[in-house]
């Protein structure tokens, strides 16, 4: 059997691939896939269907998606993804997703960074709705015996011989007890959000404890410093919330006190697109008015001027949103904004085939550092979790062998002792000053060194430690800004810097070194010609 | 405002459950329960009424805002999200108990094993054999019953439902509903078979699960579609 650990999009995606092809496999995740990140995704899903008359094409969204990327993501893998949305998301549409429908086929809207309307999606609910329509597809298979389901299960470790994964240990987290499972094994766990408690957009349950296990048992992590920040999150209580895009496309402008007037900086400074720039430039704006001594206090997001009618016909769920978590009517009360960690871009290096560096295992979805460059584009991300996770699984399927699909008793260790919460804020405080929206050589050596007084009392707060230590060490090399990694200390790009950054566990230490990006294949970039 | 804080804990299911009281000082309007339970399992020195340690309360969540279903509980007597509940409304005379949902298996503290409730969807064979399209009239339909969090608030006020039961509740009807909208002619009536079994035939129509929900799914509006559907074959009417 293979082994799925992680039942968000790209598990789903994963399991549904296998069953497909009769293969019978495990899905393991901390929570049922109903409580999985994925849920929260809002705008929608990138495939250029050309149902809006705009004359798009797969070849365009592959522009898009690399220039996004600052060029730093594999060409061949997003040749890949951009050729195969439009049959992806039809697919979605044949197991039931209400899309909205034209004559021409799935309506499409407006989305981050993109020209062309090429964003399927939901109302403002479009991760829940695929999400609900994989798990009744992939149910079916359960009950053909194809899915074996293990909700409530951690993965502990893998089981790594002679640099071949073997299978992994899982930890029940109802009865705490552990067993071994053998087997390839698929990552799907998501975002490294555990690492920033409190600061993220997601869920808590992305506890990145495994990957840091993972990192320390040998498996490499790329583009570790490609942090995506959204400039328009309030604080709620254990997380930040994401105000959508929506609310400055409605009208939403950003103004910051200045000498005790308003000083409305990106329509000064931006005439053309104003509030609306790509969401990397706000949110570094919003950093540096901040900064600025005539100014006071924090950013805030003014929606006072929208009409009666925006407010009940597209915004509606928005206000109610607000009130609920910050008492404030967003319609009477401009609300303070800061920015929140988003998305990782970086994350697990895989190939093309989705390959890790350990042969047996394979990864996808917001867990590994795929398709999305130096900086992602809003809508591809679901899509690369999709796609991902039915690659990996074909590349598993393809190199497939039976295993014993017993499971034996096993026992967590010293894994078995959590991370301490104070210990987790120390160390998300200290990768939050070095790794924020704006960074400098003095501040991430800064970080290095409170890092390296951090005391861990167990093995999973030293694995954290050293995760932490591998995207400080990434973002230190990396001398040049790009992307979502900005360095005042090197604000122009750097041609020869044009590399992915690849992180290696070294003793107690991380190794990191820059990789080529593979050349594109010609066959590919003729076809799009033709 | 100081509160007195019941929680109804027990270290595993065959153990005893007992309470923990504990008081807790927040003047926060939009502070949660979910909030409270972070900041007191996330503080080492926690002490309940008496001054005694205790160990951190056993809980689950996931997104904090609404839309995971994962921190179901029972607050003051109602099956809400912990994550929604604000702590200064849900109290009564500075007094709030907390307990887990009462119709599932306990597995420790507040969390309970709600894969009964997963199992059911399986046993009602609620997926689609072959292509589905949500017709564009039924958009909205479908979306709403696509929301359905699997939360278990409305299965705890169901007067019918009990876990491992025939009848299935809302939380089988929602995606029930979904499925009807979405399905060929097979697969419609064989899902119209499971839904007149597990949803229709052991459904009093009271509606006590409709202003539980707190997803705010219209549910009547969805029963009202799928009954017609399932049950009188009538064709679809638009909301
Ligand atoms: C508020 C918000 C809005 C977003 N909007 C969009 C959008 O509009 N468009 C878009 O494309 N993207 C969007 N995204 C991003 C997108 O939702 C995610 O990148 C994507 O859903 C990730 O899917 P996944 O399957 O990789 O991971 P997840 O859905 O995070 O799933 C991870 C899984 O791994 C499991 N897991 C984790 N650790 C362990 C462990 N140790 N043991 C066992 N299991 C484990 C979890 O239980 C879970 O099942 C948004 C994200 C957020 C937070
Ligand atoms: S209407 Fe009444 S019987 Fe029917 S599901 Fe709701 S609470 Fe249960
Ligand atoms: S219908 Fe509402 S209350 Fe019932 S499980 Fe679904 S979301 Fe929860
Ligand atoms: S934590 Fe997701 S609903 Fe409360």
């Amino acid at each position: 059997m293979i082994n799925i650990i992680g039942a968000g999009l790209a598990g789903l995606s994963a399991a549904m691939e296998l069953a497909e092809r009769e293969i019978p496999c495990r899905l393991i995740s901390l929570q049922p896939s109903e409580r999985a990140q994925s849920v929260l995704a809002e705008g929608g899903i990138n495939a250029a269907l050309d149902t809006m008359n705009e004359h798009d094409s797969p070849a365009e969204h592959f522009n898009d998606t690399m220039r996004g990327g600052c060029f730093l993501a594999d060409p061949n893998a997003v040749y890949g993804l951009t050729s195969s949305a439009p049959d992806i998301v039809r697919r979605l549409l044949s197991l039931g997703v209400p899309f909205g429908l034209n004559d021409k086929g799935i309506v499409l809207r407006n989305f981050g960074g993109q020209k062309k309307k090429r964003t399927a999606y939901s109302k403002s609910s479009t991760g829940k709705i695929l999400m609900t329509a994989l798990i009744d597809t992939v149910r079916r298979y359960e009950s053909a015996g194809l899915v074996k389901r293990l909700p409530h299960h951690e993965l502990i470790k893998l089981r790594i011989e002679k640099g071949v994964c073997q299978g992994a240990v899982l930890r029940d987290c109802y009865s705490g007890e552990c067993q071994s499972l053998s087997g390839q094994v698929i990552l799907a766990l998501g975002g490294l959000n555990g690492l920033f408690p409190g600061r993220t957009t997601g869920t808590t349950q992305n506890t990145a404890d495994a990957a840091a296990e993972l990192f320390s048992q040998g498996v490499h992590f790329c583009d570790l410093e490609m942090l995506q920040y959204h400039p328009t999150t309030i604080p709620i209580p254990g997380k930040r919330c994401l105000i959508t895009e929506a609310a400055r496309g409605e009208g939403g402008r950003l103004w910051i006190s200045r000498n005790g007037e308003k000083w409305y900086f990106m329509e000064e400074k931006y005439p053309e697109l104003g509030n609306l720039m790509p969401r990397d430039v706000v949110a570094r704006e919003m950093f540096f008015v901040r900064r600025q001594e005539d100014t006071q206090g924090e950013v805030m997001l003014d929606m006072t001027g929208l009409s009666d009618e925006i407010w009940a016909k597209r915004l509606s769920d928005l206000r109610d949103n607000i009130i609920a978590h910050t008492g404030l009517d967003p319609k009477r009360s401009p609300i303070e904004v800061h920015e929140g960690i988003h998305y990782f871009m970086g994350g697990i290096a895989v190939d093309e085939q989705h390959r890790t560096n350990i042969s047996g295992l394979y990864a996808a979805g917001e867990c590994c550092g795929q398709y999305h460059g130096a900086n992602r584009l809003g809508g591809n991300s679901m899509l690369g979790a999709v796609y991902g996770g039915g690659v990996a699984a074909r590349t598993a399927a393809e190199e497939y062998a039976p295993s014993d699909d017993t499971a034996f008793p096993a026992e967590a260790g010293e894994l078995s002792a959590e991370a301490r919460p104070e210990f987790n804020e120390q160390l998300a405080a200290i990768l939050a000053e070095g790794l924020g929206i704006v960074r400098s050589g003095r501040k991430l050596e800064e970080a290095l060194k409170k890092l390296g007084e951090l005391e861990a009392v167990c093995l999973r707060e030293e694995n954290r430690s050293r995760l932490g230590l591998a995207m400080l060490r990434s973002a230190i090399a990396r001398r040049e800004s790009r992307g979502a990694h900005y360095r005042e200390d090197f604000p122009e790009t750097d041609e020869s810097f044009r590399k992915m950054t690849l992180a290696r566990c070294e003793g107690n230490d991380a190794d990191i070194s820059f990789q080529v990006i593979p050349e594109r294949r010609t066959a590919d970039a003729a076809s799009d010609r033709n | 405002m100081l509160l007195q804080i019941e929680i109804e804990r027990r270290m595993s299911p065959e153990h005893k459950p007992y309470t923990l009281t504990l008081k807790y000082e927040t003047e926060n309007k939009s502070e949660t329960v979910a909030a409270m339970l972070q900041s007191i399992n996330s503080n080492s020195r926690r002490q309940d009424a008496e001054g005694k340690s205790f160990e951190p309360v056993r809980w689950e969540c996931s997104c904090l805002q609404k839309k995971c279903g994962a921190c179901a509980m029972v607050i003051n007597g109602r099956p809400m999200l912990a994550c929604d509940a604000k702590l200064l409304e849900a109290a009564k005379r500075g007094r709030i108990a907390i307990g887990p949902l009462k119709k599932f298996p306990p597995v420790a503290d507040l969390i309970v094993d709600r894969g009964p409730m997963l199992a059911a969807l399986s046993e009602a064979k609620l997926w689609l054999t072959e292509q589905g399209l949500v017709k564009a009239e039924n958009t909205d339909l479908a979306f709403e019953a696509s929301r359905c969090l699997q939360c278990g608030c409305c299965l705890e006020v169901c007067p019918n439902f009990y876990a491992g039961g025939s009848f299935m509740g809302m939380a089988a009807a929602m995606p029930g509903s979904r499925l009807l909208l979405a399905a060929g002619e097979t697969d419609k009536a064989a899902l119209a078979a499971e839904y007149k079994k597990h949803v229709y035939g052991g459904c009093g129509k009271s509606l006590a699960c409709r202003s539980i929900c707190p997803a705010g799914i219209d549910i009547e509006a969805l029963l009202v579609n799928s009954n017609a559907a399932a049950v009188w074959k009538r064709p679809w009417r638009k909301k």
